[in-house]
């Protein structure tokens, strides 16, 4: 039960019962669909990039509590930030996602920020496609990519 | 363990005796005990199941059909064994009409592959129904690509039933086959096989059913239901994975060329021209699942020694009760809700993607599946991206769909 709170904290259910920055920005100019086919979870995250930096950025689709609030939370911890430093916040969500259960090392909060809600995400296995979907499918926006992301 | 030697069961059905006869369901997920609510994805199994396969391989175990030695007969008798096992279960008049395959999967590709490339041409039809499983959608789905014919779907009505007169209407003059599932896996729904298969076969049409989620549940008759071709496979009937039966009428198989080719299957090979076995052997390329046929035989002697009408029973009035219990649940939509069902209560909760229910279900021990159940099209039917679904079987009780109602209000509790 303690794990299951671990994971479905407040800030995770807020932001999958209402998603912040849901929908296309204006005058977008970079897109990518994200697929998880043994959920069937599609999402697809619109960009603005300017001169190497992420505009604004949102996203439309309909997923799980744990893709739409990642979804949501990707949305504002990327808005503003160069193309590098969004690929590194990537890196560092994804390392607090995938790490061992067992891994006593507390997620660097600091760093993170309201992304350390997904540290309970590690206990949890077969949820991390769900929780990395749209940042996934951020990073193939990132490249201009035209391939459908799967996390298959 | 045969049917004979397990104690009789005379006045009621003891579901807790049988849920003694399955080992896995005596344990605890995350500090709970089990509840398994997915049989429909695949079964567990009895210990008999379990020795009869530690038995063979222990005793009786070697390749079989071209072995003098003493072993290889007795593995042979014990395959052939459950060869005729399997006929008597599905009432076929001869034993050479089952060809032992991988599962109701390949029994499908398998006729796709022979049956469908022999009649199938350019602008031919075959008919299938808007409720099947991807694995009888997908090789006809192939087959049409592959001879410019054309897949046509009967369609459902919002409460998962078969529109049996649309169903007529489809049936054309270029329809080849009929591909028809007998119980729907995501929506529970029985379809009326033998009324469908009645329409077609009057129109000289023949018909494969796709007996997966049926042959747990009820009683089937190949000879009732007039049908050319019935799959089923053994790991949903609490046997093992990896096997599964094609059942074909003698005079459809044998006009039917090879599905695979290799040992086992042929008369004489030399490098010109090679002939092929009778049915079944003919489809039965290279060395069987000895052990997982020995299996199956094993689950049909177990479910011979409880009688499947009383399972049946048994799970008609536990749906009914999971129903009452589900629709009670404020929030709660049961998707499939025809008249005749079988074992399937699909729901979806509002505001509540599937996949957490299933996690949040997982923490206090009770097994569901989420998803589309490899049936994207019903989903898409009934609008939803996804479903959960508690699947029952003749070692659930009562005690189960408590504790499914339960860990429900849990779920709505964390997302209210």
């Amino acid at each position: 039960m303690s794990e299951l709170r671990e994971l479905y904290q407040s800030v995770i259910i807020d932001h999958s019962k209402r998603p912040r920055n849901f929908g296309a920005p204006d005058d977008a100019n970079r897109s990518a669909d994200g697929v998880n086919p043994l959920c069937g979870d599609k999402l697809t995250v619109f960009l603005r990039m300017k001169d190497g930096v992420v505009e604004d950025v949102g996203f439309e689709g309909s997923g799980c509590a744990i893709s739409l609030a990642s979804a949501s939370l990707m949305t504002e911890a990327v808005k503003g930030r160069t193309e590098a430093e969004a690929r590194a916040v990537f890196g560092d969500f994804h390392d607090l996602v995938t790490a061992s259960p067992t891994s006593q090392q507390d997620p660097d909060t600091e760093k993170l920020g309201k992304l350390s809600v997904f540290a309970g995400v590690r206990e949890f296995p077969v949820r991390v496609k769900c929780a990395t979907l749209a940042w996934h499918t951020l990073a193939s926006a990132l490249e201009g990519s035209e391939d459908v992301i799967t996390t298959e | 363990m045969s049917a004979q030697t397990k104690p009789v069961r005379i006045g009621g059905f003891d579901v807790d005796a049988i849920r003694r006869d399955f080992p896995i369901l005596d344990q605890e997920i995350h500090g709970h005990p089990l509840v398994f609510l997915d049989s429909a994805a695949s079964a567990q199994k009895p210990r008999a199941v379990l020795d009869a396969i530690r038995e063979l391989y222990e005793h009786d175990y070697a390749n079989i059909h071209r072995g003098v030695y003493e072993l290889s007969q007795r593995a042979t008798s014990a395959f052939e064994a459950a060869r005729e096992k399997v006929r008597a279960f599905l009432n076929a008049a001869e034993s050479r009409e089952i060809v032992f395959v991988r599962g109701t999967t390949e029994a499908i590709n398998l006729v796709a592959s022979t049956h469908g490339r022999q009649h199938v041409g350019e602008g031919d039809e075959i008919l299938i129904t808007a409720m099947e499983h991807h694995s009888n959608i997908v090789p006809w789905q192939l087959l049409c690509d592959e001879k410019g014919a054309r897949l046509r779907v009967a369609p459902i009505d919002d409460r998962g039933e078969l529109l049996i007169d649309e169903f007529e209407k489809l049936l054309t003059p270029r329809t080849r086959l009929v591909a028809i599932t007998h119980v729907s896996n995501a929506l529970g729904t029985v379809v009326p096989v033998r009324e469908a298969t009645r329409r077609a076969r009057e129109r000289g049409i023949p018909v494969l059913v796709d007996g997966a989620q049926a042959v747990p549940h009820a009683r089937v008759d190949v000879r009732d239901l007039d049908c050319d071709f019935y799959a089923f496979s053994a790991h949903k009937l609490f046997g093992p994975t990896g096997v599964g039966v094609l059942y074909g009428k003698a005079a459809r198989l044998e006009s039917m060329p090879p599905y695979q080719g290799g040992g086992e299957m042929i008369l004489s090979v030399t490098f010109e021209k090679s002939t092929f076995q009778e049915i079944p052997h003919k489809f039965e390329a290279g060395t069987p699942d000895i052990a997982g046929a020995v299996g199956l035989g094993a689950a049909i002697d177990y479910l011979d020694g409880i009688g499947i009408e009383a399972v049946a029973a048994h799970e008609k009035e536990l749906l009914a009760y999971g129903t009452a219990l589900l629709e009670s649940i404020p929030g709660l939509r049961i998707i499939g809700t025809a008249a005749e069902k079988a074992s399937v209560l699909s729901f979806v909760l509002e505001g509540i993607h599937p996949h957490d229910v299933g996690t949040i279900l997982d923490q206090s021990g009770i097994a569901v599946r989420t998803g589309h159940h490899c049936a994207q099209p019903v989903m898409e039917r009934f609008g939803v991206p996804a479903t959960t679904r508690a699947s029952l079987a003749l070692y659930n009780n009562r005690d189960d769909l408590d504790r499914l109602a339960q860990g429900i209000r849990q779920v709505q509790d964390i997302f209210l």
